[in-house]
């Protein structure tokens, strides 16, 4: 296979890659300019075609979310940028904030354009200090030279982009939640319908899209829907409701392995080859024993497993959620999976925004048993116990509003399912592997 | 008297335009008055409202569901250094450093040093994962971090 050269990345580690001299140096915002010569359902239609799918974990397609919208609206219409990357081991979007902001400013220009919205607000998370900054001066220097405002390169279309940062909470990166905290509120996911397209922010149409989703925009004005179909997986020809998983996509490799990087590459390479060629293999010599392979909702492949493509639709085929955030994170034979799913557990125990009950309760049960279990005073039964918990929340039993629980639920049966063997020879053995920096924790005030 | 500042009345103001709706600058407010006074005492929260034609039940109500705001009696100090916990950091020592700085700082999580230098909290995922163990100075992340190193960081910040 010939080496793939980047895209979204190409430019990162230019010099000046988040000033807008540089960016125009490099033919910046003549993806813009192209779609401002088309009309706005040309545009729609060209990213419709290109079979870009979300990148922020759902992967729904980005084209054809855009045609939900209301049509002839009065307006106004709105775009919200998610910004609030959280799901943990999760951290491309960052990188593409911080080093190429005009990147996703020219995405969102042109996805504004395409749905016909002169106002976008970009919900950055607050622990992102680094990209607000970046970003904050990027759209300064757009508005100075006439990239947005009233009448973009003249042609008379009209965008205002307003940054909104949060404040620290992982339930705003669910669509409603997000816009629920943009207007000032506790970020409660909204029930659905009515989706955000026909009632969303303030009330009016409002399409939400990732980073990532956006500067894939961008490259596939500037290079063209063609190309971008030309990378990736197309559809399995036996699975009419597949669309494919086309496209460059950003993975992001942490945990035991030698060098944890962010890398650019077609849609499908293997969890093996990731952590091989570009995650520097496991540390220490050790060997993998799961893998994680979008971020923590998604639960976790075997070392068996390995051989599986990270596109869309390749982690579902091992009983894992999906591909979710590309998000790779590798765990060593050395170490125990209770203790990685206590971690878990915790983490969406802590992340709960406690509007739905069986979430609420769900979460901190389920990091209830895992920590008696990790004080030696599991019990064999416990682990139906957690499937049986887990199996009765989320938006798949039809429990709960949102999807964070489902989230919280699928690491926990996954686990269990596959690393049965290993939770009952733990619990027999009584041993407590709990740490004082966890116990310490549980003094915080 | 008022009890916020005109200059803070002013950064708060500022962002009324950017919405059709006053509310929308809640977070905004809270994370000014935050940032200049280390938490948000309740006549701010009752100033707030007034500002954006809120009950101040609403202000506060937003205000509780983040944990990122403290009240008067959680005052943070000068600075506020976040550890990550969360899976990546996690794998690779991070709660051994927050560990290390409690002991260091002599604070349970989330307590601030006697000098009133530095709070240190846990956080959850900081989204520096290839830099793991990572750390958040007030909304700076640093990564690849030891305790010694965050250690002598912090005491550079005095």
């Amino acid at each position: 296979m010939a080496e793939y050269e980047p895209v979204l990345l190409k430019r990162i580690n230019k010099p000046d890659s988040a000033s807008l001299a540089g960016y125009l140096a490099d033919g910046g915002y003549d993806a813009l300019k192209k779609a401002l010569a088309m009309s706005p359902e040309e545009t729609t239609n060209t990213v419709k075609d290109a079979g870009l799918r979300g990148r922020g974990g759902a992967g729904f397609p980005c084209g054809l979310k855009w045609t939900f919208l209301p049509k002839d609206h009065p307006g106004p219409i709105y775009l919200c940028v998610n910004a609030d990357e959280s799901e943990p081991g999760t951290f491309n979007n960052r990188i593409l904030m911080e080093k190429d902001p005009h990147q996703l400013i020219e995405g969102i220009a042109i996805a504004c354009y395409a749905i016909k919205s002169q106002k976008a607000y970009l919900y950055i998370r607050y622990e992102y200090g680094r990209s607000y900054r970046t970003l904050k001066k990027a759209l300064e220097e757009c508005y100075a030279q006439g990239i947005l405002g009233d009448n973009i390169f003249g042609t008379g279309f009209k965008l205002d982009i307003v940054l909104h940062r949060g404040a620290g909470a992982y339930i705003c990166g669910e669509e409603t939640g997000l816009i629920e905290s943009l207007e000032g509120k506790r970020a409660w996911p909204r029930i659905k319908p009515p989706f955000p397209a026909i009632e969303g922010l303030f009330r009016k149409p409002t399409i939400v899209n990732n980073v990532e989703t956006l500067c894939c925009v961008t490259q596939i004005l500037k290079l063209g829907g063609e190309w971008f179909k030309s990378i990736g997986v197309p559809p399995n020809p036996n699975n009419p409701r597949d669309p494919g998983s086309y496209g460059p996509k950003l993975y992001g490799i942490s945990g035991h392995v030698n060098t944890p990087c962010c890398v650019e590459l077609p849609m499908g390479i293997t969890a093996g080859e990731l952590i091989e060629r570009y995650g520097g293999g496991v540390w220490k010599g050790r060997k993998v024993k799961a893998v994680i392979p979008g971020g923590v909702s998604m639960g976790f492949l075997t070392a068996d497993e390995l051989d599986t493509p990270l596109d869309f639709s390749g982690p579902g085929k091992k009983g894992c959620l999906g591909l979710g955030t590309a998000a790779v994170v590798v765990i060593d034979d050395q170490t125990r999976m209770v203790d990685v799913l206590y971690n878990l557990a915790r983490f969406f125990s802590h992340e709960s925004c406690g509007q739905c009950t069986p979430c609420r309760e769900g979460t901190s049960w389920m990091t209830r048993i895992l920590e008696r279990m990790r004080k030696g005073q599991g019990r064999r039964e416990d682990l139906d116990l957690l499937i049986e918990v887990a199996g009765s929340m989320g938006i798949i039993p039809g429990t709960t509003i949102c999807g964070l629980s489902d989230g919280a639920a699928w690491p926990i049966k996954n686990a269990v399912n596959k690393f049965r063997d290993e939770f009952e020879s733990y619990i027999e053995s009584g041993v407590s592997t709990v740490t004082s920096a966890q116990e310490l924790m549980q003094l915080a005030h | 008297m008022a009890f916020l500042s005109d200059e803070l009345r002013s950064q708060i103001e500022s962002h009324i335009p950017d919405y059709p709706d006053k509310r929308a600058v809640t977070l905004w407010a809270l994370h000014h008055v935050q940032d200049a006074l280390r938490c948000v005492p309740l006549p701010a929260i009752r100033e707030i409202a007034e500002i954006l034609e809120l009950h101040p039940s609403e202000v506060h109500d937003t205000m509780s569901f983040y944990g990122i705001f403290r009240d008067e009696k959680h005052q943070l100090g000068k600075d506020r250094l976040w550890v990550c916990r969360s899976v990546s950091c996690g794998l690779r020592g991070g709660e051994e450093i927050l560990e290390n700085l409690c002991k260091h700082y002599q604070v349970t999580p989330g307590g601030t040093s006697e000098d009133g230098k530095v709070t240190v909290e846990y956080a959850e995922c900081l989204g520096g994962c290839e830099q793991a163990p990572c750390v958040l100075v007030n909304d700076e992340m640093f990564g690849d971090m030891t305790t010694e190193s965050t250690i002598e960081m912090m005491d550079r910040l005095k």
